[in-house]
């Protein structure tokens, strides 16, 4: 067979597309099995309660109404645990002496509500109409109790206690110091200190959450289909709180419309909906609606940061200081994950001698924080990037210039940064050009005539941010590749896909592994019967994690199929290229991983069918069929990173941004598909937009969310759409053999901080520090006003 | 439940249907759950997310903001419509595969609808009529640049194909023109796209 060009690398056209487009995707929504129940639940009015009654005689007596439950029914269920949010390595523990303390979440509480949208009984009917119906005839007895709501709140003397056996709201603390901060800023020349906020946001996926439970008559089984990142995790956590074994819980995400962080966590209703289906021996669906999905589903984001720099006159930084709250809302879940991600990704590009940062990590009675694209990363660049912006404005320097200054060399590579990483390795960036990236950053707003449109309402400004992201996070991903009927190779993975395009891009990685046309390949994602271990689609992590066990996997059966397929193939073992065939888990050789020599389909295909009971070609010995499993576990992640670049025009009587142009140079190693890897970037950019200049999750001080509608909780939309440029720079990571890191992430880091740095050069002689996001209109209007107001001495306090 | 029926006729994707609906049952929920035209998908029910818009008597309409029972008489168009199960793709949906302008596909429908709708009314709209039409729909994956591509593709497909005047980057009248900027690559290169189905 010719040689061909290797996929990897191409814009091949996605294979997810035609179903999806004839409107015949499968989402958890378009599931319904005969003679299902459909649940809807009853949520709690109140932040904090005690929960005196719950009267549901009416409610089980209403039309249609299968059987209603309370906490007390559920009581069988134990409080669901997360064991993730107990690890912290110990190498992370010595280096910052970090805290984790957890507390269990009961599936529906019996006693005490403690977040607005909390769970407190649940109603299964034989449609949802019919289950809301009966919500309403729940007679519902609370009795408030103080609620906690804010960061500074949740700190203070006296604070409501949201778990009573604490002895304070702090559910996580650390504090990591390296260097000499002490000195270097009793000695600096400039210190820049500032408070900043960055608001808590909802994710927003257009598809909600959802479950379908269907218990097996036939032998006990459970089929649980949800609307999940991580369907292995989710079935190994049924497991253990439904006391089964986990090969009796077959868990699918089935078509995921989004996902975006959210969806990786694991739900009261993820556990309530699978308990319902065994107790009623019949399946059991809930779909969330967007209101629930507003109060229900994790947030994002909440932090605040008391940051300081300390520099010498031409802004060379020597230290960084951040004292740093995070919001956990009502439970601690997730443990180390969003908080230490701020610490590790909060110098970012930038070398720095001494650092000193503190971060508290509270509970309060608000829906729980769990990642959300960035995941603690464009908190921690925010606070940063601002603060560099603070520092070269003080100065009187060019906010780019200064950014160079302190940028780690290409040349330094790979950079050892004295941190530990989450995962419990040294923090190491294995590759990056972040000066180029950088400078091909300016070269994509600079010199241009934006002066040209300044007008005396029309104030122009650029701004920067640069960040760092630890993409293909352990601790393994799994891949099984199969020969099957026709000399097809279906290969399975636990990465499910929410819409970055895996079963395109892991089949280009296939198809070259296996030297075959990328047609004779399909991908399966998230079915764990499909593939027995598998941790999942989060973290930028499933190109450098699942990539790397699919190449693996395929190269392997490509093996079994050589010893097969005629007398060359021992000649196709050692390749024409010399090439190194297989591909070693922790490899740090760059492989080529470009095709091999083509197999024949029709041969392949005839082995196939040669394998088969009673054919009479069937070779002699041979296995019933040719598979091959692997796993990648990938050591210590590798490093993306990105520059971006803001121009906006502000109006100062309106307080209205417009953004003229927006510009990304990204590394993300070396790119599988460039436009599945454009079109992450650029979806993430949206949704940072959004974060800069529209969406915030707002809470009173009751405790009651105020923004629980698309209405009140604005998204971008094709209107907001900005003209963007984007330029790679990408080096291949050694630290895997197909040279990927991943992206999925990124695009989101960038825009809060890079536009509220334009919007403030925009308003510099205003006086305007930009200490949170969204700019919106009165926000811009609000930080005028208070600019005029407070005397110029007092502007940077 | 019964008793308070209404008796409804409607013609969807060409197909009549004659039924009982409950006077609260939503259009969106008639189309997935009775119908199981699953194409049509649930965003948000209240209205501004748009994934379910289906055309009503040929104009987009958001499905979760009608009755069933609004409905009687009309004629409605859902993304099942656009082509049949055997045939290629419809010119807007393939436009959408073209310029990589999904990713989810959760929203996608609604999409096709509103741009199958604007297309046929203005072949050749200016990008300001684009935006316009696209603002009411809600998309979290692409951030829009490749969906805007997507609508040039598909009125050069409807035009047969060849090339009409349309500008390379979205509307930002206000900028000046790109000095020295990085392209961006983000449309599938022409070899590649011939390798698809569909």
């Amino acid at each position: 067979m010719a040689e061909r060009a290797p996929y990897v690398g191409q814009s091949v056209p996605r294979v997810e597309d035609e179903r999806l487009l004839r409107g015949a995707g499968s989402y958890v929504d378009d599931i319904d099995p005969p003679g299902r129940g459909e649940a809807a639940f009853l949520r709690s009015p109140e932040a904090h309660a005690r929960i005196l009654s719950i009267d549901v005689t009416t409610a089980r007596d209403a039309p249609g109404v299968i059987g209603v439950w309370t906490g007390a029914d559920v009581a069988a269920l134990e409080p669901m645990v997360f064991q993730i949010a107990r690890v912290v390595p110990e190498t992370v523990r010595a280096s910052t002496g970090a805290t984790s303390r957890v507390h269990p979440m009961p599936a529906i509480p019996a006693e005490r509500a403690t977040y607005v949208g909390q769970p407190l009984a649940v109603v299964v009917a034989e449609d949802r109409y019919q289950a809301e119906d009966a919500l309403e005839l729940i007679e519902l007895e609370l009795e408030p109790l103080p609620a906690v709501v804010g960061l500074e709140a949740a700190i203070a003397p006296g604070a409501p206690l949201l778990e009573p056996s604490w002895d304070d709201n702090v559910a996580l603390e650390y504090r990591f110091r390296r260097g000499d901060p002490d000195t270097v800023f009793a000695q600096a020349e400039v210190v820049i200190e500032e408070v900043f906020r960055t608001q808590r946001q909802a994710a927003s996926p257009i598809e909600t959450r959802g479950v379908v439970a269907i218990p097996s008559p036939l032998d006990g089984t459970l089929a649980v289909s949800a609307s999940t990142q991580t369907p292995h995790q989710l079935r190994d956590f049924l497991a253990g709180a439904l006391r089964r074994a986990p090969d009796t819980i077959h868990v699918r995400a089935p078509d995921v419309g989004g996902g975006f962080g959210p969806k990786g966590a694991i739900y009261p209703e993820d556990l309530v909906i699978p308990w319902l289906a065994l107790q009623l021996g019949r399946p059991v669906k809930w779909v969330e609606d967007r209101s629930e999905h507003f109060v229900a589903t994790t947030h994002g984001r909440e932090q605040l940061h008391r940051i300081a720099i300390a520099a010498d006159g031409e802004g060379r930084i020597f230290g960084v200081r951040d004292s740093v709250l995070h919001n956990c809302g009502a439970f601690h879940t997730l443990g180390l994950v969003v908080p230490y991600n701020t610490l590790t990704h909060l110098i970012g590009p930038y070398s720095v001698d001494a650092i000193d940062v503190h971060l508290r990590a509270v509970v309060t009675n608000t829906g729980v924080v769990a990642p959300y694209r960035g995941a603690g990363r464009p908190e921690a660049v925010f606070a940063m990037e601002r603060a560099v912006d603070r520092l070269a404005r003080t100065l009187g320097l060019d906010p780019a210039d200064v950014r160079a200054r302190n940028m780690i060399a290409a040349e330094a590579m790979p950079y050892t940064t004295g941190m530990i990483y989450r995962d419990g390795t040294e923090q190491v960036y294995d590759s990056g050009d972040y000066p180029e990236l950088l400078r091909r950053a300016r070269a994509m707003v600079e010199n241009e005539p934006w002066q040209a449109l300044v007008g005396e309402h029309r104030r122009v400004g650029i701004g920067y941010a640069a960040y760092v992201e630890g993409t293909g996070v352990g601790p393994f991903e799994s891949a099984t590749a199969t020969l099957i009927a026709g000399g097809r190779v279906r290969v399975a993975t636990g990465a499910s896909s929410q819409g970055q395009s895996h079963r395109t891009t892991l089949a280009q990685i296939a198809a070259d592994a296996l030297g075959l046309p990328i047609e004779q390949v399909e991908i399966i994602g998230g079915d764990t019967r499909a593939v027995a271990t598998g941790f999942g689609t989060i973290a930028s992590r499933s190109i450098v994690v699942a990539g790397n066990a699919v190449a693996k996997a395929c190269s392997e059966l490509r093996e079994q199929i050589d010893t097969y397929l005629g007398d060359d193939g021992a000649e196709r073992a050692s390749g024409e290229n010399g090439v190194e065939r297989t591909v070693r888990a922790n490899s740090t050789r760059q492989l080529d991983t470009g095709p091999r020599r083509q197999l024949d389909p029709g041969a392949l295909a005839s082995l196939a069918g040669s394998l088969t009971p009673y054919n009479p070609g069937r070779p002699a010995g041979a296995p019933a069929t040719l598979t091959a499993t692997a796993i990648h576990n990938p050591g210590p992640v590798t490093y993306a990173a990105g520059v971006h670049a803001a121009v906006v025009a502000v109006d100062p009587r309106t307080g209205m941004v417009e953004l003229l142009r927006y510009a990304v140079a990204h590394d993300c190693g070396r790119p599988v598909n460039p436009a599945v890897a454009d079109g992450q970037i650029l979806g993430g950019v949206m949704q940072g937009i959004g974060s800069a200049l529209f969406e915030e999750l707002v809470y009173d001080d009751e405790g009651q969310l105020r923004t629980a509608s698309f209405m009140d909780y604005l998204l971008p939309t094709a209107g907001e759409l900005p003209d963007i440029c984007l330029a790679h720079v990408d080096t291949p990571s050694p630290l895997n053999p197909l040279g990927v890191k991943g992206l999925g992430e990124g695009g989101a880091i960038g825009p809060p901080a890079a536009i509220a740095n334009a919007v403030e050069a925009a308003l510099a002689d205003l006086g305007v520090v930009v200490r949170a996001c969204p700019l919106t209109p009165d926000r811009v209007r609000a930080l005028i006003r208070n600019a005029a107001a407070a005397a110029p001495a007092s502007v940077a306090s | 439940m019964s008793d308070q029926a209404l008796a409804i006729n409607v013609v969807v994707n060409g197909a009549e249907y004659a039924t009982d609906v409950e006077p609260r049952l939503l259009l969106t929920d008639f189309l997935r759950h009775k119908l199981r035209l699953t194409g049509t998908h649930v965003g948000c029910e209240h209205g501004v997310c748009g994934a379910c818009t289906v055309l009503i008597d040929g104009e987009p309409q958001r499905a979760c903001l009608v009755f069933a029972a609004q409905a009687d008489g009309c004629e409605i168009a859902t993304v099942e419509g656009l082509a049949a199960p055997d045939e290629p793709l419809h010119p807007v949906q393939q436009a959408f595969h073209e310029t990589h302008g999904m990713q989810c596909g959760f929203c996608t429908s609604g999409f096709l609808m509103t741009v199958t709708a604007l297309l046929r009314d203005t072949p050749h709209p200016s990008d300001e009529q684009v935006i316009d039409a696209l603002g009411g729909n809600i998309c979290r994956c692409t951030g829009y640049k490749n969906i805007v591509a997507a609508v040039r593709r598909a009125e050069e497909l409807l035009a047969g194909g060849e090339a009409v005047p349309a500008p390379d980057a979205p509307p930002t009248p206000t900028t000046p023109s790109p000095v020295a900027t990085e392209p961006t690559p983000t449309t599938p290169a022409p070899v590649a796209a011939e390798a698809g189905h569909g």
